[in-house]
This record gives C-alpha cells, structure tokens and sequence, in this order.
C-alpha cells in the first residue's frame, strides 16, 4: 500500500456522453497522488469511458477535470495533461514495428534523446520481462509478450498517472498472473498512481489501495478496498464484490456493538451499530461461512444454523453451496470437505459463521 | 497468323534495340502518370484521413461517392476536362488542352478517388483504439495521423499501384485532352490505338508488350509486399 499525498486528478460536476447516450456521470471524484484505485463494474458501466476521459481523450458535455490543482480548459492544456498521464489498453495495440521501437514511441513523441531513450526502453523492458525480446518484431509475440511490451510502452514515459483498462484480460491464466505480478512490482517501487478497471474484483483487491464501483455511468460507492468488499452501500455492490448472502430483518436486541437480526424465523447475530426495531439488510461472505455435520459447540461462531443443501455448483477450485436455513445462505466449500461430509442436494448439514462476518450493509 | 508472327518479330527488335520513338514513348508514359499519381497520392490519401477520422452529417455519401469515383469511366473523365479546358471554357486562359499536362489532370482526377477509397479502408482497417493509444502516449493530433499512415503503409502502397495501374492503362482521357501529339502528348495507350488503326501492327504490339510489362512489374511490386507481409 501506497502513502497517499494530495489530491492529483479532481473531476467535478462531468457529465460525459459516448453518441447520444450518458456513458458517465461523476458529481465529484478524486484521485490521490500514489493511490491505486480499481475500478469495477459490469461491461458497459463506463469504465472504460471514465479512463478515456481521465486520459484526455474525450471532451466532457459538463463540468470539467482538475490536475494537480489547475482546471484544465484549453486544447493545450489537455495536450499537456496527455504527456502526463498514459492508458494502456485491454488489447495490446502495438505499433507495425520491432518491440524496442514500440517501447520508446513515447519517448520519442516527447523528443528524448536518442541515448537515454535507450537507457530508459532498457529499464522498462527489463522490469516487464521483455528485455531480451527488444529486437524481435511485434508481429512475432505471443499475447503475453506482446501485453508486457505494451506496459513497458506505457511506463517508459514514467507517467505520473497510469490508467490500466483490463490489461489482463485477454491472458490466458499463468500468463496473467506472472504480470500482475510483474505490475504490482513495478507500481509499488515507482509509487506511480494508478487507476485499474477490471471485472475482476480479486484482481482489483489485490492491486487496489481503494476500490470504486461502477454502475451505468456513475460510481455507486468509492473507499478503501476493505470497506467496500465488507460494508457494500447497496445490493448491487453486495453482489458485485461477491457476497452473495443479502438477508434483510428486523434487529431484536443490540448492545455494545453487537446486535442480533430477525430474519424469519432465525436470528443471526452480527458486529456494528443498530438501533432496536430498525429493519437492516446484512450480507456473509461465502467464504465465511463453515459447514459440518453436527452443531460446532467449542467455535466461536456466534451463529450455527441447521439447514438442507438446495444446490452445489462449481466455482472452479471450490464449491458453491446453497442452503435453505430458514432463510438462504450460500458457502464455498472445498472438493475434498465436501467429499469429507458427504454433501449432495437434499442433505442436513450445520452452517456456522461468526458475528464479524455478518456485514451491515448501509442504506 | 503470319501477320501476327511478323508483328511480334519486329516488336522484339524494336524493344531490343531500344527504340527511340519506343523508348520516348514509354519514357513520356511513366512520367506522367507518375506525376498524375503523385498529385493522387496527396489529394487521396488527404481525403481518406479526413474520412477515417472524423464524424460529420453526410459522411456515407461522401464515402459513397468516393467509391463511385473509384469506377469513374476515364472518357467521362476526358469529356469533362476537356471541356474545363476548352479555349471557351472556365480554365481555357491556361492554354493547358494538348498538353502533357492536361493529360495529368485528367489521369489525377481518375486516380485520385481510387487512393482516396483505398487509403480509407486502409485506416479503417486499423484497430479502432489504436489512434486513442498513439495519443494517450503523448502525441499531437499530426503525430497520430502520420504514425496511422505508416501503420497503415502496405495497404496505402497497394492503393498507390492500384492508382498507377489505373491511369498507366487508360487510354480515353489521355487521348481526348492530350490529342495523341507525337513527341508532346503521345503515351503508351494512345499510341497503340493509333498504330494499330494504321494496321502498324509490329508497333502496336511492341507497345503493348511494354505496357503488359509494366502492369506484371507493378503487380509483381504489389504481389512481394504483399507475401511479405505474415499474419500475426
């Protein structure tokens, strides 16, 4: 995690349209300098028109976008911005030229000279992984290769903003996370803000030092990682940021920061502020929540439910479980526990969780 | 058949031994259609960049009429510039009618809508981002157009010689603005309907042997570039 310094990027009142339609929408947005902030949505939320437009690529309808503290107005002045700030696209976009040529475009377009451009594709180069490639044309990588060279195009110019537009995602899974790995290296040692669009929330969580949720052009929640994956403000980013349980009751009792939730005919105890009476909607993360065949008495899991498995998917290394305990729940499990208990539709089976896992989610 | 024989005997010999009225001819020709390509070169490729790259009402027609042009029939062409450059006409003070030049004209005016077509769906074969990332890594609105043009260099040279072969070949225009002059207007096309009106047909063939030549060198150029180039 980055220090943050001052607010670097400040867009204010942007109203921003792709043809006719509203593809944005920001009332107020901040960037800090050294922040990284992933940027998640679903397809067509505007992620990718919010990096556009932070890129200097796209003219506003309203309001209007502020860098280091100066509004910028001018064509000049966003020209300037646009040597300042670099996007990096989800495909790689190469120029018809060798990598080392692809890797100093920027340099040269900012008339580098010739020796320290070399120094700095070399630098670049290296830290993608790239640099015994320099030579070879682009048309001759492979997808991976040619990603890292488009990264290391974007770094050699040290922008002070780096915008990322799902530059994983057309990586086949080895290749990605070697990058990521790559990515994250680079970004933490140069302490380079970043903004990182993804569908994918784990790689946003793992990069990100905030997260903002894009829906339909506008951001539904934007704050530390943490704080969005655990206290979504509504449903949607519930869904999104994969807690899949959403229950909503009536609170029973609270005190001292614990409060318990009436949700059917079962009630779930919980960790944060209530008030009594009060109709609340909390979310558990699939992850959280523990099944086995007979009721845990020495866990300190608050809360222990009996509950019948209605369906089991696969989620790739683990299993999506879904229980009926009065009231839904889902959990990820295992293959091999799930072997261990014996788990199929139909089967009883004790859903456990504690009380810190269960998530206010503020309306 | 003997006719025939005989005529491709001497057009041999004539190529042979290098003509002077052969080699003027020839000379004349690639001169100016070399010249009608290179105005063709600017006004096209201009014309496909505006195209590619901005949005306006009216932009399908224009791009419509861009690819009529690419069909335009090279005596419509003649008619119309030759009126432009009757004495009579709106350009008849230049004097310019019977000149090699108006045949320049006339062949720009043909193969300019062929460059123009060809370079726009050069650019547009582009990906369609690629000029957002020449931007984003710092470049002025002229850099990004010069950096699309050399990415998009092999189909815009294909565009050129489809140019080039297109007025090298022609033979409407160039006769009606030209007038088939001999040491002055006379080229390759024109010259072969003449001889071959004149029954000279040793000539005639010698001629269209050169002008078979260079459409075989041309596609030859255009044919190595184009195998060179691999797929990704």
């Amino acid at each position: 995690m980055n220090t943050l310094g001052p607010v670097l990027l400040e867009a204010e009142n942007l109203e921003v349209y792709r043809g006719e339609t509203l593809a944005l929408q920001l009332p107020k947005w901040t960037l800090r300098a050294g922040e990284i902030m992933g940027l998640i949505g679903p397809n067509g939320a505007g992620k990718s028109t919010l990096l556009l437009y932070m890129a200097g690529l796209l003219d506003p309808a309203k309001g209007h976008l502020s860098f280091d503290g100066t509004i910028l107005q001018s064509t000049s002045d966003f020209a300037a911005y646009r040597q300042r700030v670099t996007l990096v696209f989800q495909e790689p976009l190469l120029l018809d030229t060798t990598v080392e040529q692809n890797i100093g475009v920027g340099l040269r377009l900012r008339g580098i000279p010739k020796a320290e451009r070399k120094v700095r594709i070399k630098e670049s180069a290296e830290r993608f992984g790239v640099a015994h490639l320099l030579t070879r044309h682009a048309r001759e990588l492979s997808g991976g290769e040619a990603q890292r060279t488009s990264l290391a195009r974007a770094c050699a110019v040290k922008p002070q903003i780096l915008l990322l537009d799902e530059p994983f995602s057309s990586l086949d899974p080895p290749t990605r996370e070697a990058l990521q790995q790559d990515l994250g290296r680079m970004l933490r040692d140069t302490g380079c803000t970043a903004i990182l669009a993804t569908h994918d929330l784990m790689e946003a969580a793992c990069f990100a030092d905030s997260l903002a949720v894009l829906r339909a052009g506008r951001v539904v929640q934007c704050g530390p990682v943490g704080e969005v994956v655990n206290h979504p403000v509504d449903e949607f980013v519930a869904n999104f940021v994969g807690m899949e349980t959403l229950l909503v009751g009536v609170v029973r009792g609270c005190e001292s920061g614990l409060f318990t939730l009436q949700v059917g005919n079962q009630e779930i105890a919980g960790t944060g502020d209530a008030t009594l009476g009060q109709e609340l909607t909390v979310g558990v993360r699939p992850e959280n929540v523990t099944l086995s065949l007979h009721p845990e008495g020495e866990t300190s899991a608050r809360n222990c439910f009996p509950g019948r498995v209605t369906l089991i998917t696969s989620r790739g290394p683990f299993l999506r479980v879904e229980l009926d305990c009065g009231f839904f729940l889902c959990a990820y499990v295992t293959g091999r526990s799930k072997e261990e208990l014996g788990l199929a539709v139909g089967c009883p089976v004790f859903a456990s969780f504690k009380a810190t896992a269960v998530h206010l989610i503020r309306k | 058949m003997d006719l025939i024989w005989e005529g491709i005997k001497e057009a041999i010999r004539l190529l042979l031994t290098l003509d002077r009225e052969v080699l003027s001819i020839t000379l004349l020709s690639l001169a100016l259609s070399g010249l009608a390509t290179l105005v063709s070169l600017v006004l096209g490729v201009s014309t496909g960049v505006v195209l590619a790259l901005n949005r306006f009402p009216g932009k399908r027609l224009v791009i419509s009429l861009v690819n009529t042009g690419m069909g335009l029939p090279p005596v419509v062409v003649g008619l119309f510039v030759s009126m432009l450059l009757w004495r009579n006409g709106p350009l008849g003070m230049l004097h310019l009618l019977y000149t090699p030049m108006a045949i320049v004209i006339a062949q720009a005016v043909i193969a300019t809508p062929i460059i123009a077509g060809l370079s726009l769906a050069a650019l547009q074969q582009l990906p369609s981002n690629l000029r957002l990332q020449i931007l984003t890594l710092g470049a002025s609105r002229r850099q990004m157009i010069w950096m699309l043009i050399k990415e998009a260099r092999l189909p815009l040279l294909a565009a050129i010689m489809a140019g080039f072969g297109g007025v090298i070949s022609e033979v409407g225009a160039s006769i009606m603005v030209g007038g088939n002059i001999k040491g002055s207007t006379r080229v390759l096309t024109t010259a072969t309907v003449m001889e071959t009106s004149k029954g000279n047909f040793d000539m005639a063939i010698a001629l269209s042997v050169i002008l078979l030549l260079l459409a075989f060198t041309v596609n030859a150029a255009l044919t190595h570039i184009q195998q060179r180039r691999r797929p990704r």
